[in-house]
């Protein structure tokens, strides 16, 4: 075969979904039609629709992610919509891989579904991404506040949230002559 | 005066306020009946009443009723919870039954303020963080950048991260090992554990200037080369703390009140640390092999030779185990790196990110320009998102950073390993007794800044 | 020295001094530490700088035996109040060093998190500078208050 055979590869009219190479990663995807799978940096990631993400974390343990290493939200604000991005990192130990999950969330509707019941690792993030920046995880046993005190208004790590100091506030401490 | 004489005058002072008769029972107190409630079971009764010790009680036929557990609260300004953690405890005689974590007393907005900064700003924000280990979020940080840049180091500057890395594990758990002894009462450990990381932090302030928060690890390699001597300083610290090391060996490992006081507490499993997300040394000694260092390597580390310490209880004991057979390895990969250290530059060459040698401000004017873009508006990092996680001394320290092109960070979240440890803290100390809280506490060696934030 | 609400006199003058000198050389202080200052301040209490040489040594967990309050490290607005509470229970007369740039004036972190400067919620009487400040630095911050007390500037 010389070079002039080596014909590219042509883009068939419908292309296949691409796949992640992993196999365990394959199985995943595989099992749902929603996934996009993308490579960030060199990181295989998830971009699914925010009600599938307690189907997919679920499936994501069965095929041996053990550890939910992370749960966090971005805040794109006016730079993309919708606004907020859930972004789950989960860990396999025996396969020695990472996946992150983002599901996209719009301002109006921050409802996404807890994963606490598969991972209980998850409460102390969900909580947190409820404190910081709003978003309510349904099934969630106890979704308070973590970080700042009970009577906080606001989420602060919205970009819409001042970013300059607040003045001190003294709701819980006795008064003092 | 007698419990009796007591008695009367209160009996007395009620008389005079009019009351018909004394508003208590005799034998009750602010915190209830002090007679043994009648649902107890006679092994119980002598259990509580403290003829029979034991420490296992997981009590299913009889659970106590709501009016008899008490609930206690812990902190936030307590000296045994290594900071401002506040603990609810809820109380079945000396039995915690459970307890919550109660956090963000600390809360910085770190978070907030790291979308301020310039990228190469960052490590200033973030080493405050765990303060403990302030080498490893400046690394973590700088990782993640580099990743997003998608730029190489220089081999020395990868071996003084990792050299500097390793040091801070080594004063890290000697912290962890004074505070843990400080807790179960172990007084001079704590003197010790601090002397030694003295030694160490002599070498870090030679080094980055400061004793902590060195904002050293920065994107694109380090703040500045080694000092002149510095091979004299870490053949000292060689010298100096493994003997150390041993004699704490000798004073706590075979210790019977050590022993006694950490043994079989605060246990907590494999399968329970995975599923609360707990890493680190507590992982560790839960008997998981499982290290950053060796499953994801980052900055050169898979050309050191060291070990992974693994444990097998659990417990507070296994934890400290872990600890002290870390402190030896990172000792070990100190002494690798000292020995192999690379001549050449301590940081990229790449003048998008790295500013132009001093020498070159003096002749160029574009150098001088170049130089305050960089430490101004700050290098441009491009889009897209990273997760990068390395091993520190608590576990699994990821920072998740998301760029949108600009000069400063859209989003910076560190995954910090404090704050998943502690949900482990309530299985831990579910069924155990209030006695053995704050050794618990002390083995998972938290750190509030890096719980908050 | 006397104190300006003291009428100037031989006695009264000489008692405050006995008292100056008490309340210096044994000045229990109540454990605050809070983030990176905090291990700073053990340090410090440990055996290298050992604080035992200028009567120091003694961290009170309570309040209630505590004449001194350290503020090591940067106080959030959930932890103002417990600070304002924690300062309150101690008797009178009472002193608060203010360690640290974060406790000081919120240090970098000027954000709505943290209160910035301590100043906000109690009296300070001695700032710290650092980031954290050195053992030296603190040290240096104790023995001016104990100057400070001994020649009546701060007189409680």
């Amino acid at each position: 075969m010389t070079d002039d055979q080596v014909v590219e590869v042509q883009e068939e009219e419908t292309p296949p979904r691409t796949l992640p190479d992993q196999a365990v990663l394959r199985a995943v995807a595989e099992q749902f039609d929603d996934i996009e799978w993308i490579l960030s940096s060199g990181q295989d990631v998830f971009i699914l629709p925010k009600d599938l993400v307690l189907d997919v974390v679920q499936a994501a343990k069965d095929a041996g992610f053990e550890l939910l290493a992370d749960l966090t939200v971005t805040d794109y604000f006016r730079g993309r919509s919708p606004r907020f991005e859930l972004v789950i990192n989960l860990l396999s130990m025996q396969h020695r891989l990472r996946l992150r999950l983002r599901a996209p969330v719009p301002v109006d509707d921050v409802q996404v579904p807890s994963v606490v019941g598969v991972y209980p690792g998850a409460n102390f993030y969900e909580r947190e991404a409820f404190d910081l920046f709003g978003l309510v995880f349904d099934g969630h046993p106890d979704l308070t506040r973590i970080l700042m005190p009970d009577e906080w208004e606001g989420h602060p790590l919205r970009k819409d949230f001042g970013m300059g100091s607040v003045p001190v506030q003294f709701k819980d401490s006795h008064q003092v002559q | 005066m007698t419990d009796q004489k007591r008695r009367d005058k209160r009996n007395v002072d009620v008389w005079l306020t009019g009351t018909e008769e004394p508003g208590w029972l005799v034998d009750s107190t602010d915190e209830g009946a002090q007679k043994m409630a009648a649902h107890e079971t006679a092994g119980r009764l002598l259990d509580q009443e403290g003829l029979v010790v034991g420490d296992d009680r997981v009590l299913d036929e009889d659970v106590a009723p709501e009016d008899e557990l008490m609930i206690i609260n812990m902190g936030p300004q307590h000296p045994s919870t290594h900071g401002v953690l506040r603990l609810n405890i809820e109380l079945e005689g000396e039995i915690i039954r459970r307890s919550k974590p109660i956090i963000g007393y600390l809360h910085t907005g770190m978070e907030k303020t790291g979308e301020e900064l310039t990228w190469l700003q960052g490590p200033t924000n973030v080493t405050r963080m765990d303060y403990l280990a302030p080498f490893h979020n400046e690394l973590a940080y700088s990782l993640a950048v580099e990743k997003l840049l998608g730029i190489d180091l220089p081999p020395r500057a990868l071996a003084i991260r990792i050299l500097m890395t390793e040091l801070n594990r080594v004063s890290s758990h000697l912290v962890a090992l004074a505070t843990n002894g400080m807790d179960i009462g172990a007084l001079s450990m704590m003197l010790y554990g601090f002397r030694d990381r003295e030694r160490i932090l002599a070498f870090f302030e030679k080094t980055t200037g400061l004793r902590m928060n060195h904002n050293y690890i920065r994107p694109g390699g380090v703040a500045a080369d080694l000092p002149p001597d510095w091979q004299d300083d870490i053949e000292f610290i060689l010298d100096k703390v493994p003997p150390r090391i041993l004699e704490y060996e000798d004073l706590l490992k075979a210790n019977p009140i050590w022993m006694g006081r950490t043994l079989d507490v605060g246990v907590i499993t494999l399968e329970e640390c995975l599923a609360y997300s707990v890493t680190g040394p507590t992982l560790r000694a839960a008997g998981s092999g499982w290290d950053l260092r060796k499953a994801f390597p980052y900055s050169g580390i898979e050309n050191y030779h060291f070990e992974v310490p693994v444990g097998e209880r659990g417990d507070v004991y296994d934890r400290y185990r872990v600890r002290v057979e870390e402190i030896w390895q990172s000792l070990s990969i100190v002494k690798q790196a000292a020995e192999s250290m690379p001549e050449g530059d301590y940081k990229t060459d790449d003048r998008k990110v790295a500013p132009p040698p001093r020498a070159r401000i003096d002749e160029s004017m574009e150098a001088l320009i170049h130089h305050f873009k960089i430490y101004t508006e700050g290098f441009q990092v491009p889009e897209g998102e990273v997760y990068v996680a390395i091993e520190s001394p608590r576990g699994e320290l990821g920072a998740y950073l998301v760029s949108d092109g600009g000069s400063r960070p859209l989003r910076m979240h560190m995954r910090t390993p404090s704050f998943a440890n502690l949900q482990g803290l309530p299985v831990m100390m579910a069924d155990s007794l209030i006695a053995d809280t704050v050794a618990t506490i002390a083995s998972l060696d938290p750190v509030l800044g890096d719980v908050d934030r | 020295m006397s104190h300006p609400a003291n009428p100037p006199g031989f006695l009264l003058a000489n008692l405050d001094k006995v008292r100056h000198w008490a309340q210096t050389r044994s000045m229990f202080t109540v454990t605050f530490g809070l983030a990176c200052c905090a291990i700073e301040m053990m340090a410090t209490g440990a055996g290298h700088y050992d604080l035992a040489r200028f009567g120091m040594e003694v961290f009170r967990a309570s309040p209630r035996q505590a004449d001194l309050m350290i503020v090591a490290g940067r106080v959030s607005q959930k932890m103002a109040p417990v600070l304002r509470q924690v300062y309150d229970q101690m008797p009178e007369p009472k002193w608060v060093i203010s360690m640290g740039a974060c406790a000081s004036t919120g240090g970098m972190f000027n954000n709505y998190a943290l209160v910035q400067g301590v100043d906000q919620i109690v009296p300070v009487d001695i700032y710290i500078p650092g980031c954290p400040p050195g053992p030296q630095s603190l040290m240096h911050g104790i023995l001016t208050l104990h100057d400070k007390i001994m020649s009546g500037e701060i007189a409680h």
